[in-house]
């Protein structure tokens, strides 16, 4: 056939002209097929009566209904915080004890050996402290979150969150769909880009890779979790700390839903200009999930592919963080220069010259930021133990003099900064340009920036 | 996409490997049957020059070696979304020797609006209507008989999850092809004008391009004014309004 076509020029069609516009032809062949499916189906299928009970339809009037679908959404983000947060406490202090019990072995062995001075700093103090830092503060949220997360998406709500948050998004000019991106953005904003291409028109793709980042990926949500729950979560009562840390980290998620919707709207009203395309969202049947297959799937694909990436990143930066820290520069170390000089800028914004830093070295992955800011404290500081939540409050507060302010800045441009590496990369990738990339970059960091300076000048008024 | 891309798409070991296709509308199971007709004889690529991830297996029955085609799931073939356009494609161009199309035993009129658009493509059409237990949990009975009837296709029941109907599913293929059971499917008829003008179409294409493709099809895709699709089939140059 292909070969066919190209000798047949000789051979016009003529096309029969119909009384009526194309689209209405287009409309009519599109009803008579419906009609058609319906009388078929209408034929060869019966329904017991009092079957009639709709169960998938009588959930949906309630997920999806005006009143109660935000509420049940906020219910089920909080939930699922608070089993994450309240959960992971445990085996977060167990991994951290044990991790740095052979953190201890490993110094004796080397110094057993008789190893110089700077290798075993590398390693040891550098490498291994950080990959330590990263698996027992990063492993237990993620364990705890994404099954519960992929249990939510096998049963069937993710498509009506879409769908409750259809009608924001259509008026911030941009598409529904970009609330499943955004979900997709949840466990990596690079794997929340690539879902992106479930948009078709390019103009709310474009948006909708430009905001991902707005959502807080795993990679920053042991972060968000571990500072809400030292600072927040310790305001009140034992017994309520796990659901107030688990209420903020909702409330900074939310505000991120927030941001995502006025910088989509601003998007759609300056740079992308547009009418949203209206799309057909099914909501699929509710479905018993399947427990072993989300919990091997959801450990295998996710926490433990995130984990691995965030372990190559973090050993490499370790040992940087423990270089910087122990070369001079002038009558300092490297470390304390870079951060002296970033210093001014950083308290402006209600951080501190370290915190900046670490979220400069934290590019390649998100997940780092925590540990090598922990890594440059510990660095300079006289604290060299580190293996429990209450000694981190310590290190931040009686050390470095954070107080609650900090943690609010600190989180907030954890939620608004420039996307990790891969994520960036991805970017360009999908949008074939250094434009739409570099937009990528600044967008959201000129939001954080501006939304710290915000809070620390009011704050301070 | 012009001759040469054609050219790419038609090479391929044809008649003693049969190429079955796996269309259906998302979460109809499809996946499931997938795995469940190939096992771990799969792999997983890009389409070329697109995006869509696709899946391809194979397996054998009675001493023939079949290759299934995963195609992304969609509800129709209209071409919206890179998916359709990749779906429809693949029927159109490598021309499947059969269509396997997976429907939601409990939502059966929707998904029959994909089966009936693909029909219009291609005879080899299989009808598996998956979540069969679903249905029955749902109090839903759905005739077989009827629907095949009514369609002209052959139907195959499944419960794809449990295996229930896979090796049914793959001796009604091996039947289809090698032409123990001939599927008629009973198109869809439109209004009247339209039928009038395809009537007066369908020669002309048939002329121009032998039955490689379904001219019912194509002269409907002309009718709409869907020059894009028209525009992988026939040149430009070929396609002028009568006045």
């Amino acid at each position: 056939m292909s070969h066919q076509t190209i000798k047949l020029d000789s051979l016009p069609l003529s096309i029969p002209k119909l009384e009526r516009a194309p689209h209405t032809i287009a409309d009519s062949i599109v009803r008579s097929i419906y009609w058609e499916a319906e009388k078929i189906a209408q034929a060869s299928t019966s329904c017991a009566v009092e079957a009639r009970i709709n169960w998938d339809r009588k959930i949906d009037d309630i997920l999806t209904s005006r009143l109660w679908g935000f509420p049940v959404m906020l219910l089920m983000l909080t939930g699922v915080l608070w089993l994450t947060i309240s959960g992971a406490n445990v085996p977060s202090e167990l991994l951290a004890t044990g991790l740095f019990w052979l953190h201890d072995r490993l110094l004796d062995l080397f110094i057993a050996l008789n190893a110089p001075h700077w290798l075993t700093g590398f390693f040891v103090l550098g490498v291994f402290r950080s990959v330590a830092w990263v698996v027992s503060v990063m492993l237990p949220p993620m364990a705890i979150f994404f099954p519960l997360f992929t249990l939510l998406e096998d049963a069937g709500y993710l498509p009506r969150v879409a769908f409750n948050l259809d009608a924001c998004f259509k008026k911030a000019g941009a598409h529904g769909k970009q609330a499943l991106t955004m979900c997709m953005g949840l466990g990596c904003n690079a794997a929340g880009t690539i879902s992106c291409r479930i948009i078709d028109s390019p103009r709310e793709r474009l948006i909708a890779t430009l905001t991902n980042n707005f959502v807080p990926c795993n990679g920053r949500f042991p972060t968000l979790i571990v500072l809400s729950s030292i600072f927040i979560g310790g305001t009140v009562a034992i017994s309520w700390q796990g659901l107030s840390a688990a209420l903020s980290v909702a409330a900074v998620m939310v505000l991120g839903v927030v941001i995502t919707l006025l910088v989509s709207w601003l998007l759609s009203k300056t740079l992308l200009k547009g009418q949203p395309s209206s799309f057909a969202l099914e909501l699929p049947p509710y479905r018993k999930p399947k427990i072993g297959e989300v919990i091997i799937r959801s450990i295998l694909d996710r926490t433990l592919f995130v984990l691995g990436r965030a372990v190559v990143i973090a050993a490499p930066a370790g040992g940087l963080v423990w270089v910087l820290a122990n070369t001079s520069w002038g009558d300092t170390t490297t470390l304390a220069a870079i951060a002296g000089w970033l210093d001014g800028f950083a308290r402006l914004m209600g951080l501190d010259g370290y915190i900046l830093l670490a979220f400069i070295l934290g590019l390649p992955a998100n997940e780092i930021v925590l540990p090598t800011l922990i890594m440059s404290y510990l660095a300079e500081g006289a604290l060299l133990e580190l293996n429990s939540v209450a000694a981190l409050h310590h290190l931040l507060v009686e050390q470095y003099g954070w107080t609650w302010l900090t943690a609010v800045c600190v989180m907030l441009f954890s939620l608004c900064h420039w996307p990790c590496g891969t994520t960036l990369y991805t970017i360009k990738k999908e949008t074939n340009s250094w434009k739409w990339t570099g937009m990528a970059f600044l967008l959201p960091t000129l939001v954080g920036i501006f939304l710290c300076m915000a809070v620390t000048f009011v704050v301070g008024l | 996409m012009d001759g040469s891309d054609l050219t790419l798409l038609n090479h391929r070991n044809s008649n003693e490997e049969p190429v079955i296709a796996l269309a259906g509308n998302p979460n109809t199971g499809k996946s499931t049957l997938f795995n469940a007709l190939t096992g771990l004889h799969q792999h997983t690529g890009n389409w070329p020059g697109k995006t869509v991830l696709h899946s391809r297996g194979h397996y054998v029955y009675q001493g023939i070696n079949y290759t299934v085609v995963d195609l992304p799931g969609t509800y129709s073939l209209i071409a919206n979304s890179i998916d359709e356009e990749v779906a429809r494609d693949f029927i159109c161009f490598q021309k499947p020797e059969v269509t396997v199309v997976v429907a939601d035993a409990t939502c059966l009129e929707r998904n029959l609006n994909l089966v009936l658009q693909i029909m219009e493509i291609t005879s080899q059409v299989i009808l598996a209507v998956n979540l069969m237990d679903e249905a029955r949990r749902k109090k839903i009975t759905i005739d077989d008989k009827e629907l095949q009837r009514r369609l002209g296709v052959p139907v195959v029941p499944m419960e794809a999850r449990q295996g229930v109907g896979v090796s049914e599913l793959k001796d009604t293929i091996a039947q289809v092809i090698d032409r123990r059971i001939v599927p008629h499917p009973r198109l869809v008829r439109y209004e009247p004008d339209i039928e009038d003008a395809i009537a007066l179409l369908e020669p002309q294409i048939i002329r121009a391009l032998g039955d490689g493709i379904s001219a019912r099809w194509l002269s409907l895709r002309i009718l709409e004014g869907n020059l894009d699709i028209v525009k992988n089939f026939l040149p430009a140059s070929l396609i002028k309004e009568a006045v």
